[in-house]
């Protein structure tokens, strides 16, 4: 076992894909130039002086092209790991993403397949609204496309290895002040944990219950999680037992553990940054409501980033994205229901 | 390039001119008929730029097109019968059913799916360029694109990158003057919207009479050459025009009738076909069979396609991923 951060984890995974498959390359804005970061986030710093630059490609600052490579190279054989900094920029690369590497595959007729990674940094941390947003819930809504969260260090490397693997296109959302790099964020939470040295990967649709409880499930993903799991100890000392589950991937989603989980608490919280209207926590919610609502006792309850763009300062930033507090809060409200 | 003696050479073009005019015509008709679903986007008028650029390329070298992909594909080699298939719909279709008249294509030989979002094949070609760099392959693609998309962020990005990388990739525009119904005239100040581009890149441009094929032909030659031996990317500019609309309802009342004309006396396929004649390459009777024999094929192909079965329902919601086959 290894004790590692977030960043640390994803680079190890990344580096250890490219020693076993050559096919494996990474590429992006910044994405090791010697003296510079290593992305926005560390996670590829120092990988072109073991792989060369041929394989760790620093890209002009051009969206479209970056991910029209990927899925050209993709088509080709390769399996391409792209870094665009900042997932907001994803809006700039819609195309490629959505009717290119999404539905060549289908549009072939199966003929075709687009093993490539998209790593796409996401969640709040003072930049204001263009470096801010928690965008799963967009990706989640394409048909062809994986969508994952990782939130643990042992979660980073397994998840990125298995999207490494994947022979789809994956949407891999990273959250900024889980990272634990060598970068420091306000506010960011240490993520370091153990990791195995040996080889693993963790299956696509497998949510991790990361507190056992007894009264209200709580589905939580990436920095949320961390606040659910902070509302759940408080919440214990009131005698409110909740029970948090990490989906860790969004597509394909996880909903037995939900549904395991629901017969023992009969109250279903979702947290997520993602703002509230259509995120995941949507689909999530119209599921159970469809399939299982009998296994509710009270209405579903989402709390989420309200439907804003992210503001600047930290003041009027804490209040939209959801608090431990206000988890808190929606939870003592819902066990009065 | 080809060793093929210049009579069996230039028939082969002939023939695959021919195939592309007589296919669009046909699928034409059927729609006037009401008898094939969909819309379309007709390359008659545009023969001489799918065959030239393509008659040299490898089975194993890429193709990417557009909206208007037939002549593309068919010069690249996917089969008539799968074209046709494709376009009624059916199980047999090169893209079982799934792709449509804007997403013909074959990856057996080298056609990627064809990309229907204007400039969208373009940073796609790339990274099968950045691909066969990486992989130590010798193989190239051409990427065909119109007028229109040099207008377009994905033209320019591309461009920047396959030059800074000198990727073995051939952006070909076929410049037929319209961007659907506006002249590009009114959106680019160049007279030469692609090649005139390219220079700021650094990228080597040619412009070539796009109607005809041997000197269409000459400059894929050149530009094959180039990426096949590691010197990059050429840009080559084709004029050419549409016989037809941009599609299916389009009456073209935007073009002047004298252009319309000027370009219509300049049709690739007659004139090639003259050329052949004034040549002593072949004789009238020779080129008779032959085209005899296209029509005979593009007629069978027309039978089955119409007889054959559509997919199974079900398979409307298989391939969205990738499983593994």
């Amino acid at each position: 076992m290894a004790l590692l951060s977030i960043a640390d984890a994803l680079k190890s995974a990344i580096a250890e894909e490219m020693r076993r498959d050559p096919l494996v390359f990474c590429l992006g804005e910044d994405v090791d130039i010697p003296g510079g970061m290593g992305g926005a986030f560390t996670v590829t710093k120092g990988l072109g002086e073991e792989f060369g630059y041929e394989r760790v490609l620093n890209t002009p600052i051009s969206e479209i092209m970056l991910a029209g490579v990927c899925v050209g190279s993709a088509m080709m054989g390769m399996r391409p790991v792209a870094d665009l900094q900042y997932g907001d920029f994803l809006f700039c690369m819609m195309d490629q993403l959505v009717n290119q590497a999404a539905k060549m595959c289908y549009m072939s007729g199966g003929k075709v397949h687009v093993p490539m990674v998209m790593r796409a940094p996401c969640g709040a941390s003072n930049r204001g609204a263009q470096h801010a947003q928690s965008l799963e819930g967009f990706f989640t809504h394409v048909p062809g496309l994986k969508v994952i969260c990782p939130s643990t260090a042992y979660d980073a490397k397994g998840l990125m290895k298995q999207a490494i693997r994947d022979d789809n296109p994956v949407l891999v959302f990273e959250h900024k002040l889980l990272y634990g790099g060598k970068r420091k964020e306000k506010d960011a939470i240490s993520t370091i944990g153990e990791v195995p040295e040996e080889d693993y990967t963790i299956e696509f649709g497998k949510a991790a219950v990361r507190r056992e409880g007894k009264d209200i499930t709580i589905v939580a993903n990436l920095l949320m999680n961390y606040k659910a799991l902070e509302a759940a100890q408080i919440l214990e000392q009131e005698g409110i037992s909740c029970e948090v589950i990490d989906p860790r991937t969004l597509v394909p989603f996880d909903y037995e553990t939900v549904v395991n989980s629901l017969k023992k608490t009969g109250r279903l919280m979702i947290v997520h940054e993602d703002n509230y209207n259509c995120g995941w926590g949507a689909q999530l919610g119209s599921w159970i409501a469809e399939n299982q609502i009998f296994l509710l006792d009270a209405p579903i309850v989402r709390v989420a980033t309200y439907d804003t763009p992210i503001p600047f300062s930290p003041v009027l930033e804490n209040y939209v994205i959801p608090s431990k507090e206000r988890i808190v809060e929606e939870a003592r409200k819902l066990m009065k229901v | 390039m080809s060793k093929l003696p210049e009579k069996e050479r230039m028939l082969g073009m002939y023939r695959q001119m021919y195939l592309i005019r007589k296919y669009e015509e046909r699928i034409y008709y059927l729609f006037l008929e009401g008898i094939m679903p969909g819309t379309i986007h007709q390359s008659t008028g545009q023969e001489a730029c799918a065959v030239g650029m393509l008659y040299d390329l490898r089975k194993d070298d890429y193709m990417a097109s557009t909206h208007r992909p037939a002549g593309h594909d068919l010069a690249k080699g996917v089969t008539l019968t799968s074209m046709m298939c494709e376009m009624f719909g059916k199980e047999d279709g090169c893209c079982r059913g799934k792709g449509g008249a804007m997403h013909t294509g074959d990856m057996e030989v080298g056609a990627l799916v064809a990309n229907a979002i204007v400039g969208g094949n373009m940073p796609i070609s790339a990274g099968v360029a950045l691909a066969f760099k990486m992989m130590k392959k010798d193989n190239v693609i051409v990427c065909f694109f119109g007028d229109g998309a040099t207008n377009e962020g994905a033209f320019h990005e591309s461009l920047n990158a396959a030059a800074i990388w000198k990727l073995p990739v051939i952006y070909v525009c076929e410049n037929n003057l319209y961007s659907a119904t506006t002249s590009i005239a009114l959106t680019c100040n160049k007279p030469n919207p692609a090649a005139d581009r390219a220079i700021a890149y650094d990228i080597p441009a040619e412009v070539v009479d796009g109607n005809d094929v041997l000197k269409v032909n000459e400059a894929a030659t050149r530009a094959i050459a180039r990426a096949r031996t590691g010197e990059g990317p050429t840009v080559i500019e084709l004029k050419t025009y549409r016989h037809g609309g941009h599609s299916r309802n389009d009456a073209c009342q935007y073009r002047p009738k004298e252009e319309e004309k000027a370009w219509f006396d300049r049709d690739p396929v007659k004139n090639f076909r003259s050329y052949l004649l004034s040549q002593k390459l072949v004789a009238e009777e020779e080129l008779q069979t032959i085209e005899k024999s296209i029509e005979s094929d593009v007629d069978q192909a027309v039978e089955y396609a119409q007889n054959a079965p559509f997919p199974q329902i079900e398979s409307a919601l298989t391939d969205v991923y990738w499983e593994g086959k």
